[in-house]
């Protein structure tokens, strides 16, 4: 088959992941189509626990810049974050091809700042959506009820939050231990693991790894973010 | 220390057509998600339909880039391509059926 056994098995258990975050996104599929959606005019939408929200109006902050209504921006900073990252990654799977020890190292390094500021990224996104702010008027009349948990939320039925925690923080989780297995590959190769076995072929495993972070973080950012 | 044994590894010059073959993919998945963008700004909500599928095209064409080119799987042995394509169908089969219930669901409430 040509394919060695390492990167068969990565291949099959990337697989499997596909089908949990698959089920995870289909689930939300259901619930959400299940929800009556929002009628009229899109300016004049308001948060409310009857409908699901537009996914625009609940993530339109930027750091920094409180007040500022920059619908999706920061998520979009986000995903050009991590597909930079996964450019480093295969330019670092190729030099590994290579034996280009200095090349890996470097390619690594950005991989690995790359998948830290994602991280820092939505450490902000959630420490935001949790805390809230402004018109936190989606609960009973008379009562205001300003972040979320994963009872009662801001935006909209208790549904929206409890995904936008299952599904974004599943993917978080994946991304975190990306960064941890690139570093462990960082390591070995400036500990020159990798020259003394003869071949890189790790770094294209976890690379395996990383590209698959970044193909559901596509499918996220669509189901989640834009439609 | 003196009797280290000395890995000497021979490195291969970087082969330039690749590596461009490489950005301009990553230039690709950078436009796509620009166009996403433009379209969840111009085409209006009212058109609700033609918004979700363009999404579901786009993300396709980009998952397409990332697992063909990136991932290599396009230039891998048939049997694997297969091995890892063919069970996607129950992913979409499912996805159908479940977004088709949640709706049928909507109606009943």
């Amino acid at each position: 088959m040509n394919v060695s056994y390492g990167k068969l098995m990565m291949w099959f258990f990337l697989l499997s992941d596909t089908f949990t975050f698959s089920a995870l996104l289909i689930t939300y599929g259901l619930v959400r189509s299940a929800h009556p959606v929002f009628v009229g005019d899109v300016e004049t939408f308001i948060f409310s626990q009857t409908y699901w929200p537009i996914p625009e109006k609940v993530f339109e902050s930027v750091p920094f810049f409180e007040g500022l209504h920059a619908p999706l921006v920061f998520v979009g900073i986000m995903t050009f974050v991590l597909i930079m990252s996964s450019v480093t990654m295969v330019l670092a799977v190729e030099a590994g091809q290579r034996m280009d020890r200095k090349a890996v190292e470097k390619w690594m390094l950005w991989t690995i700042l790359g998948g830290a500021t994602f991280l820092s990224c939505q450490a902000w996104e959630w420490a935001h959506f949790i805390h809230g702010a402004h018109a936190g008027d989606a609960v009973a009349e008379g009562t205001k009820f300003f972040g979320a948990n994963l009872r009662m939320n801001q935006y909209g039925p208790p549904d929206f939050a409890d995904f936008f925690f299952f599904i974004t923080g599943f993917h978080g989780f994946h991304v975190f231990s990306g960064v941890l297995l690139n570093f462990l590959i960082f390591y070995n190769t400036v500990t020159g693991v990798y020259d003394r076995r003869g071949h890189y072929e790790m770094v294209e495993k976890v690379g395996l790894y990383w590209h698959f972070v970044d193909l559901v973080w596509v499918f996220v950012f669509t189901f989640f973010y834009l439609v | 220390m003196a009797h280290s044994e000395e890995t000497y590894v021979t490195v291969i010059p970087p082969d330039k057509e690749r590596i461009k073959k490489l950005w301009t993919v990553a230039l690709i998945l950078l436009v796509i998600t620009i166009l996403e963008f433009t379209v969840a700004f111009t085409i209006p909500h009212e058109m609700h339909n033609l918004r979700v599928w363009t999404f579901i095209l786009m993300t396709i064409v980009k998952a397409a880039y990332i697992v063909g080119e990136f991932m290599h799987l396009r230039h891998e042995s048939k049997v694997l391509i297969w091995s890892i394509l063919i069970p996607m169908t129950f992913v979409v089969w499912m996805l159908v059926a479940f977004v088709y219930e949640g709706m049928a669901i909507a109606d009943v409430r």
